[in-house]
């Protein structure tokens, strides 16, 4: 049955809500806010009873796919279980009802929190500094992007390009366009790792950054990692890493280490904050001490046994988001690191890429793999081989949700025709990757014996395909009556 | 799929049609095919100059962006506004309605570097 809109089932002169007698003297509205700002009419808010609007939210979460209820391989995202003691600790009354106006003197342990969640992910980075202030990591991205802007200003050097293989997150190129820079793409080597050549060609005194994902996202590690920093470095650039994949790292080697200057990290992806739900996300920035001067204002700083907040940063890019970032995303990152402890946090990644691995083998035989390597935390298959019965990946994603799975990553990374970027975490039993795997080779034989089932999927979700390039041209968010 | 004997091509997949010094240039039917659904593209302003490969505007489809590229280097003399509305056309029509833009060639020598019908077919393995 399709779902009302909550403004369709809503009905004026119901409500759901009972307030309290006005206990302070009531006030003109013209008193308070001046009249160009006034509404000139009501909003149309939905008038709804308590039970119609849980109801309401209740259905429609069934109809969606989550990670509660099933496998969610969604490469490069990270679609990890959220342990629910993050939630309970997130929901501690000192965390959940402190104000970010509020002195520094009564919020203590919010900042004593976060200063230490910035040692703990310094220490995992292998970074000198970090700033928890990003809130997502294409705004890590931008932030990072800035303090190259300023630092190769401070240094007197005009230098405009940052370069990116042709296999990045779409967001590296526009990070780079916004903070100022030309992205200039180079060309992944056969093995689809970045290539040394094309490095020592293009990196030159106009180059400022080099951007990399590592592993990157065809899940292979860069084993030239060390002797492309020093080239790098050697012309007077900086290293940047995309640490959307450090799920694959932890514990085992560190960015820092790799030569990298400045990265982000998604405390949605790699620690376990609820990631998919539009947010709120967190990204935070870690760098070297060289390029701590341009991190975001205001830095946590310690005061003998008292934590405070410091705005006097000359060289600071400024503010990147409204006070201090998503708190109580760190306070779910602090959580899983605390509980997990250096030992657990390694596990993690060891499990992560022996689940990828494991899937690999099991799917290799029956869908293309281009790029055929041990691989990190995720793996790239190609659903080329289904060209011929006239099947797409797309076909395959849809078919996958009627087996009570969401669909890989789809048409990602570019450099893969009919890419499907496989992601299984390292949460998920070895059954629900047989489960998973079942499910890929039965609709790879139905691709081949009875595409129609594909071309006609899903058919077991409330509403079937959507028409995407409708959407896409003719965009409608707002409710009109 | 379609290629047409009459045109110049490139390795990202536009085709080109002369005419004196005037090129049309749109993308290709084996593109329009990959790209998908197409939901929007970005045009260059009539009178904006570009040198041969450099971006000009940008495809839009369902599953991905992509740039599009001059072929040649010249001024842009027109461009198919009709596509702002009606981006499907370049799926339906990739060779007719759904020409992108008219560049004024400044270097008729460049046409040179293009593909023919014969060389665009095998770079596409058809």
């Amino acid at each position: 049955m399709e779902e009302k809109l909550i403004f369709e089932i809503s009905s004026d002169s119901k409500k759901g809500y009972t307030l309290p007698a006005l206990d302070v003297q009531a006030k003109d509205i013209n008193e308070l806010i001046p009249e160009e700002f006034q509404r000139k009419s009501d909003a149309e808010l939905p008038q709804v009873s308590e039970p119609e609007a849980v109801r309401h939210f209740v259905n429609l979460s069934r109809k969606n796919h989550h990670i509660d209820k099933g496998f969610y391989p969604l490469g490069s995202c990270t679609m990890k279980y959220n342990p629910k003691v993050n939630e309970e600790t997130a929901k501690l009354d000192g965390f959940r009802n402190v104000h970010p106006f509020e002195d520094e003197r009564f919020v203590q342990g919010a900042l004593k929190l976060m200063k230490e969640l910035e040692e703990y992910l310094c220490e995992i980075l292998g970074t000198d500094v970090v700033s928890l202030q990003p809130a997502a990591g294409s705004q890590g991205e931008l932030s990072g992007i800035l303090i190259a802007k300023r630092y190769f200003e401070k240094l007197g050097e005009e230098r405009t390009a940052v370069i990116i293989p042709d296999s990045a997150h779409g967001t590296n190129p526009a990070s780079v366009s916004i903070g100022g820079f030309k992205a200039f793409q180079i060309k992944s080597n056969e093995q689809g790792k970045l290539d040394i050549e094309e490095i020592k060609k293009y990196v030159d005194k106009n180059t400022a950054v080099l951007m990399v994902t590592n592993p990157n996202t065809l899940g292979l590690f860069e084993e030239q990692i060390f002797e492309i920093s020093e080239i790098v470095h050697s012309r007077g650039a900086l290293m940047y890493m995309d640490g959307a994949n450090l799920n694959a790292l932890m514990g085992i080697t560190r960015p820092g280490d790799m030569g990298f200057d400045i990265m982000h990290v998604n405390l949605h992806k790699t620690f376990s904050a609820p990631h998919g739900g539009g947010g709120p996300g967190s990204g935070p920035i870690g760098v070297v001490e060289r390029l701590e001067p341009f991190l975001p204002v205001p830095r946590i700083i310690k005061d003998g046994s008292s934590f405070k907040w410091n705005y006097s940063y000359k060289n600071s890019i400024g503010k990147i988001h409204s006070f201090f970032g998503n708190f109580s995303i760190f306070v779910k990152a602090y959580t899983y690191i605390r509980i997990l402890g250096a030992k657990g946090l390694k596990e993690v990644s060891e499990n992560a890429i022996i689940n990828a691995n494991y899937l690999l083998k099991k799917l290799e035989k029956h869908f293309s793999i281009p790029y055929k390597d041990y691989c990190m935390h995720e793996f790239v298959a190609s659903g080329e081989n289904l060209k011929e019965y006239g099947i797409r990946t797309l076909d395959v994603a849809k078919r996958l949700l009627d087996f009570g799975f969401h669909s890989p990553t789809i048409y990602f990374p570019l450099i893969v025709k009919e890419a499907l970027m496989i992601e299984p975490t390292e949460t998920e039993s070895r059954s629900s990757l047989d489960s998973f795997a079942e499910a890929m080779i039965k609709i790879k034989e139905e691709a081949e014996k009875n595409p129609e089932v594909l071309h006609s999927s899903p058919q077991t979700t409330p509403i079937g395909r959507l028409d995407e390039a409708k959407a896409g041209r003719e965009l409608d968010v707002k409710y009109d009556k | 799929m379609e290629i047409r004997e009459n045109l110049h091509y490139t390795k990202e997949h536009e085709w080109i049609l002369v005419d004196g010094d005037i090129a049309t240039v749109g993308i290709t039917d084996y593109a329009q095919q990959e790209l998908g659904d197409i939901v929007f593209v970005e045009l260059p302003e009539v009178g904006s100059e570009f040198t041969s490969m450099e971006s000009f505007g940008v495809i839009e489809a369902v599953k991905t962006v992509a740039d599009l590229f001059a072929p040649v280097s010249g001024k842009i003399v027109d461009v198919n506004n009709v596509l702002i509305d009606r981006p499907d056309l370049i799926n339906s029509d990739a060779y007719g309605e759904g020409w992108i833009i008219k560049i004024e060639m400044s270097n008729n020598e460049e046409l040179n570097q293009l593909l023919d019908a014969a060389g665009y077919k095998s770079l596409i393995g058809d």
